[in-house]
This record gives C-alpha cells, sequence and structure tokens, in this order.
C-alpha cells in the first residue's frame, strides 16, 4: 500500500491539523510515512503545501515526485489547482469550495470551476458550511478530511483514533465535536 | 522503543538532550527555529536543567556556546544559513583553538530561498575552517549523527558542522531514539589551557594542530558508517559495463538528502555505483574507488556544487563530472526527485499543469499589524518628498515591499537598514529613512545607530516595535521594554527620541512626528510601539488555559 497525498491551502487555514491526524493514523497502522511541510515566510496568508507519503514499504523521498499523487486535498478552491501537475492521472481532487479571497486579483469561481471539469475524479464540496450547519464553524479542515478519507487508503477507524489522539487534550468534548466532523465529512463525500 | 514522529529539527533536538547537552544557543531562523524551540518546550530538558534562553545574535550564540564547551560540558548552537555569516568570526577562530566539551553547529540552509535573502551552501564555511562537516540523508540518521557525533567532537577537540537543508528540517518520519546519557559534569582541560589564547605565537601553532588534524578527520569520514559504496563489488548488471575498459559508464556521488531522491527513482535497487556521502572532509579513499570504476561521475548535492568543483578542479580537465556546473542539473534552486530523474536520464510526466488562472498568493503582513499603521503614515509623509528613501531590513516589516505599501527601497541583512540609511545621507540622500523590527535592532542594529550618532548623520530610524521576533514565530525579542533606554544610552538626543502606538486613530499625531523629525538636521529615532497581534492573540490564549 502506497499513498502519496498533497495538502494545500492558504496560511493559517489548518492543513498541518489535517496532516497530523493522518500522521497519527498512519502510525497506528504501522506505516511508514514522511511529511514535508511549510513553516515560515509564507504562513502569513500565502499559498501553503505538504506532501504526506504513506507507505507499508520504506518512503525515499521526502517530496512526491511529480505526476504521481494520488490525492491532493485542499481547503480553497484556487490552491488545488496549483498542484495539478503533481496529481496522477486517476488521482483524485477533494476539495473545500469556499474561495479564500486575500488577493485583489482572485479568478472568477466560474473559471476555476472550468478547470475541474476537465478532471475524472472529484470531490467538490462547501466544508465550511457543512461545519457551520454542524454548529462547530472551525471545523471544516476535518470536514474536509473526512471527505478525503474513502481515497486515503488508510481505515477510517484509524482516522478517528488519529482524531482522538491529536484533540486528547482540549477535553472529550472537542473529541466529539471533529469525530463528528469527520464523519459527516465522509458521509457528504459517499453521496456526493 | 517505539518510533516517533519528528520533524528533521525535532530529531536533532531530542538528540542532542538524549546525547547529554547542557546548553542550546541559538537566534531564530527559519528553518532552524524549531530545534531550539524544541528544547525550550522539552520538559525532560526543562528537569536536567538545559539552558535555552534566545541569544542577541548568532555570535553571541556561538561564543556562548564556546564558553559552555571551556567548562567541559556539550553544547548545541543553531541558526539558518545566513546566521553563520553574522557568527563566522567566532566559527572560524573556534576551529582554531579547538574545544572541550562536545560543540556541534547546526546550519539550516535554505536552498530555493523559501524564506531567505539567498541560498549559500555552508558546506563551505565547513571547508574553509577545516572541520568535519555531517550531513544527514534522513531524519533518523539526522538522530544518530548528533548522538554520536558528540564524542566525535570531544575524541577530536573540534567542533562539528552539522548541515541540514529546509526539505530535512521541516518534514517528519518516525524516528528511534536512543538510551539518554547523563550530562558532563564541569572538567576542565588540564594539558592545554593556551589553545584559548589565540595569540599569534599560539595561534600559529594552533593552525598547525589543525592542519595535523585533518587526516584523522578523513580517517573518520573514510571509515564513517553514514558514508556508503553502492554496487561496486560484484552485483551491477553487465549492460551498465563498458567493454573496453571493463568500466561502468557512470558512477553517482549523493550527498546528504540527495540520496532519497536518487534511491525514490530506484525503488528495486540502484542500477549503477553510488557513493553516499553524509560525512566531510570527502572520503578520498571511497572516491577513488569510483572513479577508478567508472568513466563519468554524476553529483548529485542539494545547494552550491561544492563537491562537483572539488571533483572537477579549476580547469575542469581530467575526470568527466556531471551536476550543475555542466548543466546536468539547474544550478539554482532545491533538488527534487524530479531534477534528479532528468539529471539520470528518465522521463518526468505530469499529466495536468496548473492552470494560467492561478494567481500567485504572496504572505501579507496580518490585518491589524501595527507595521501596517507605521508604512500607511509614513508613505503619506513621504509623498511630501521627492527623494525620499526607505532603507528597511528583515523581519515581519519587509512585507511593506509589496502592495499596497510599496513602501521600502532596500532589505538587505540584519542591520542594514540603519547603515545603509547613513550612507545613503552622507552620499546626499534626503530624507534618508531607516525601517527596523525591534528584535533585528538588538541582533545588529545597535552598533549602526552607534556609528550615525557618533557622526551625526542626518537620518530618521523608525523601530517598529512589536516586543516579539514575529517573522520567524513569535519568540522573545531581547529587548522587550527596553528599546528606549537602549536608544538614549546609545546617545540618541531625548528631544529626537519619540514614541507613538501606531493605531489608525494616531495617524494625525504620527505624521506630524514624521515630519518633524526628518526636518530636523541630525538623528531621529521614533518607536512605534504596539505588540504583534499574533503574539497577543498566543499569550491570551495561553493565560486562558492556565486560568
Ligand atoms: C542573520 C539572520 N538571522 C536570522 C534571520 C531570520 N530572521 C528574519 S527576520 C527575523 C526577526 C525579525 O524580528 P523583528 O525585527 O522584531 O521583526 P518582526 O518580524 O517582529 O516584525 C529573523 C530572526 C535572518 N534573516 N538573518
Ligand atoms: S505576525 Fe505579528 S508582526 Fe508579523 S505581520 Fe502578523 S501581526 Fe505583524
Amino acid at each position: 500500500m502506497k499513498t502519496d497525498i498533497i495538502l494545500a491551502g492558504v496560511g493559517g487555514q489548518g492543513i498541518l491539523s489535517i496532516a497530523a491526524v493522518i500522521g497519527k493514523a498512519a502510525l497506528e497502522a504501522d506505516l511508514y510515512m514522511k511529511q514535508s511541510e511549510v513553516h515560515g515566510m509564507s504562513q502569513r496568508g500565502g499559498d501553503v503545501q505538504s506532501h504526506l507519503r504513506i507507505s507499508d514499504q520504506p518512503v525515499a523521498s521526502d517530496l512526491i515526485p511529480l505526476g504521481s499523487a494520488d490525492i491532493i486535498i485542499s481547503l480553497e478552491p484556487m490552491e488545488t489547482l496549483r498542484h495539478l501537475h503533481y496529481l496522477k492521472k486517476d488521482g483524485w481532487v477533494v476539495t473545500n469550495s469556499k474561495p479564500y479571497e486575500n488577493i485583489s486579483n482572485y479568478p472568477e469561481m466560474e473559471k476555476l470551476l472550468e478547470e475541474y471539469n476537465r478532471l475524472p475524479n472529484k470531490v467538490i464540496l462547501n466544508t465550511e458550511q457543512i461545519a457551520k450547519d454542524l454548529g462547530t464553524p472551525r471545523s471544516g479542515n476535518v470536514v474536509l478530511l473526512g471527505s478525503a478519507s474513502p481515497y486515503i487508503g488508510i481505515d477510517f477507524a484509524k482516522l478517528e483514533s488519529g482524531i482522538r489522539q491529536i484533540f486528547e487534550r482540549k477535553g472529550q468534548e472537542i473529541v466529539e465535536m471533529n469525530l463528528n466532523a469527520l464523519r459527516a465529512g465522509k458521509k457528504c463525500a459517499v453521496e456526493h | 522503543m517505539k518510533k516517533q514522529l519528528f520533524l528533521g529539527d525535532e530529531a536533532i533536538a531530542q538528540a542532542a538532550i538524549d546525547a547529554g547537552l547542557s546548553g542550546v544557543y541559538s537566534y531564530p531562523g527559519t528553518p532552524s527555529t524549531e530545534i531550539t524551540e524544541y528544547i525550550q518546550n522539552s520538559p525532560t530538558a526543562q528537569k536536567r536543567g538545559i539552558y535555552s534562553k534566545w541569544c542577541s545574535n548568532e555570535k553571541t550564540a556561538v561564543e556562548t556556546a564556546l564558553g559552555m564547551s571551556y567548562a567541559g560540558k556539550r553544547t548545541l548552537s543553531c541558526m539558518k544559513h545566513v546566521g553563520l555569516n553574522v557568527a563566522a568570526d567566532a566559527f572560524m577562530n573556534v576551529a582554531m583553538s579547538g574545544i572541550n566539551g562536545g560543540m556541534i553547529i547546526v546550519t539550516a540552509d535554505d536552498p530555493s530561498m523559501h524564506s531567505s535573502q539567498n541560498e549559500q551552501d555552508n558546506r563551505t564555511y565547513g571547508n574553509f575552517a577545516m572541520l568535519p562537516i555531517f550531513e544527514p540523508s534522513n531524519q533518523q540518521e539526522a538522530y544518530d549523527m548528533i548522538y554520536e557525533g558528540y564524542d566525535w567532537s570531544e575524541k577530536w577537540g573540534y567542533p562539528i558542522l552539522f548541515r541540514i537543508t529546509t526539505r530535512m528540517a521541516h518534514s517528519r518520519a518516525g524516528v528511534q531514539t536512543r538510551e539518554p546519557k547523563v550530562q558532563n559534569p564541569i572538567r576542565l582541560e588540564k594539558d592545554a589551557p593556551m589553545k584559548y589564547i589565540l595569540l599569534p605565537v599560539i595561534a600559529r601553532q594552533r593552525f598547525k594542530a589543525l592542519l595535523k588534524k585533518q587526516k584523522e578527520f578523513l580517517q573518520a569520514s573514510e571509515t564513517s558508517k553514514y558514508n556508503q559504496l553502492f554496487g561496486l563489488s560484484d552485483s551491477l548488471d553487465n549492460e551498465n559495463m563498458n567493454a573496453a575498459h571493463k568500466k561502468c559508464r557512470l558512477g553517482i556521488v549523493a550527498c546528504g538528502i540527495a540520496f532519497n531522491y536518487l534511491r525514490e527513482n530506484y525503488p528495486d535497487g540502484f542500477e549503477n555505483p553510488v557513493l553516499k556521502i553524509s560525512q566531510y572532509p570527502l572520503p578520498r579513499k571511497q572516491l577513488f574507488q569510483l572513479t577508478e570504476a567508472c568513466d563519468e561521475i554524476l553529483v548529485l548535492e542539494d545547494g552550491y556544487p561544492v563537491v562537483e568543483e572539488q571533483l572537477k578542479g579549476y580547469l575542469g580537465i581530467g575526470l568527466k563530472i556531471h551536476g550543475r556546473l555542466d548543466g546536468t542539473l539547474p544550478r539554482d534552486g532545491e533538488l527534487t526527485p524530479d531534477s534528479v530523474r532528468k539529471a539520470l536520464g528518465m522521463e518526468v510526466a505530469s499529466y495536468y499543469q496548473t492552470p494560467a488562472v492561478v494567481e500567485s498568493r504572496p504572505p501579507a503582513l496580518c490585518a491589524g499589524c501595527g507595521h501596517r499603521d507605521v508604512y500607511e503614515a509614513l508613505n503619506e509623509v513621504l509623498r511630501e518628498y521627492e527623494g525620499a528613501k526607505v532603507f528597511s531590513d528583515i523581519g515581519c516589516y519587509t512585507l511593506g515591499a509589496l502592495p499596497p505599501f510599496r513602501a521600502i527601497d532596500s532589505c538587505i541583512d540584519m542591520g542594514a537598514s540603519i547603515t545603509m540609511a547613513k550612507g545613503a545621507a552622507e552620499a546626499g540622500i534626503f530624507p534618508s529613512v531607516a525601517v527596523i523590527g525591534d528584535s533585528t535592532f538588538t541582533h545588529s542594529g545597535m552598533t549602526g545607530l552607534l556609528d550615525c550618532v557618533n557622526a551625526n548623520a542626518n537620518v530618521l530610524i523608525i523601530i517598529s516595535d512589536n516586543e516579539t521576533t514575529g517573522m520567524t514565530g513569535g519568540q522573545e525579542s531581547a529587548a522587550t521594554g527596553r528599546i528606549h533606554s537602549i536608544c538614549k544610552g546609545i546617545g540618541v538626543s531625548p528631544e529626537h527620541l519619540l514614541e507613538i502606538v501606531p493605531l489608525k486613530k494616531n495617524y494625525e499625531e504620527m505624521k506630524k512626528i514624521i515630519r518633524k523629525e526628518i526636518e530636523y538636521q541630525g538623528v531621529s529615532v521614533i518607536v512605534p510601539c504596539r505588540e504583534c497581534i499574533q503574539t497577543h492573540a498566543r499569550k491570551a490564549k495561553a493565560k486562558n488555559k492556565n486560568n
């Protein structure tokens, strides 16, 4: 088993917590992993990405080679497209559809959707709205992870356990809230 | 013990703690910052009483580390690559004196300049100082080479330069830790106490000692388990053998993290002889073996073509060497599995392209940041002066270069704002304004201010004080609450040393003060002071948690 994942978003949106949950889950599944992330300058509202590689064999490169990512998980619809050159031919794209407009020349949503139309495998969901509807507006990133869960290659139960471990020190209520978000995300993706 | 997920930086930190570290001395700088932060937050480090407070700059850091080593204890100093420029005087001379307690200096280089002004390769510094360099290829090696490095450093009596790059620093992988060692007690050297007095007569002896030591360093490289030769004995397939010579066409040298990119491209094993290098000086013996057996050599290294140049020699006659110098690999930027793949003659295939609609999204000052208010007011006043130039510095406020502000004309190295403003003023530029942050000011702006005062330079210096080291994630700043008194102590006239609170409602007052101080012929310092909103929010959160 081997899954190469590109995580994308805007600095501050929380892609690193998604990575942390998958990381815990992978470790629990006794898988090898490498995860390269961005710190520093670009975290100030710039574009950020993380390369996450999990496998039952040792992983060599910290970076995913071009044209070989199994899935792009993105918290922002334009940021997804920035990394398309990494996606393999039949790879999946799972993205939040709500734009993060902190630049004046943000493209029109229609233009972005045109690009999505060319992709064979995609899940486009307003994960922010789903999180709001759940009454936990800040759990959008966990909803997104839930939506991506069918394509990651790790048991859903392991991801749930990852959530428990990551949010444990914040109390049971927060754990439940995030488990809820994860399950809601999965449900929406399956019904998509 | 179960493996733990560590960033390369964290693996280094945990290894140093486990190796019996007594003090880490550093100044923040991406991508090195997390090493020191990890030690600051480690309960074990706290229990062991490991010193870990931030230093004012990289030079004070290395010197303090040397003091601890002098007493016989193990010490670590971490910095980003350009930090070693600041610490270079200390670094070059600690190679002359040598050390007592184990000492490792970590340089975190940043090829591709993810967060830096240049992509200098500090292996050059290691060679310059004639010290051993360690360059791990993965997180586990980073851990092991630090853990074992302290024994080596003490055995040799010299510090080790430990080189990582951004990718290693900021990538996580499972790491197996080892048994923690006890810390060294105070243990002074009996035989060679004069070695720290680098008077010419002693320095000459010390240089001879360093020259003599090279043999030992080399021998260690040649027997190091981190330098490995693959595929030269038997298992090569014959297709790659050139029949006439009984030679292989290509041998590959892969340094540090480049080795991973090579392996990525040969999941089923290498097709050519490979020399992996993680410890310098370059292992001559293995390099001879490789060049004897191969017609041509490809060098894969992240950063500058340091090894490639060494192998090629100045005139480039003799061995056929491929790498960054002959265009086999790009001359600039970090290596990737793809650039390595291309260099190996394999195809790199992308099925999709980044569509043209995707716009770039540069980082920006946070909404509500005090630097914004400073630039708003400054820009408005400077519109009244045609020849105004603003020399800025390194920190969040450098983002004032981008729209909507476009407020600055320079950003070179830490501290250069004040000194460049002085030089420009003396050349006749008016108004000549410097904008510098509080941490950068105490890092290396204070001496420049003294120059200004001594020369009564006609400059306006704005120290935009957000009471933190914002750019690198909000570490404490060396002189929070004392910027004013430092300036006063340096000799800035009290009438021209003014504080303001950078807020919209104060714009008129700010503009009035800026205008007045531009008109004053001499040194003026304005200190807009308001805490960074990110640091403020973090502190509030921590306080809530404790209540
Ligand atoms: C020699 C050197 N050391 C460290 C750095 C990394 N670095 C860049 S900006 C900065 C701190 C800036 O702090 P401050 O001047 O207070 O400005 P702020 O970011 O808080 O606005 C640091 C440590 C560097 N670029 N050069
Ligand atoms: S981190 Fe602080 S100093 Fe930096 S831009 Fe944000 S508010 Fe300003």
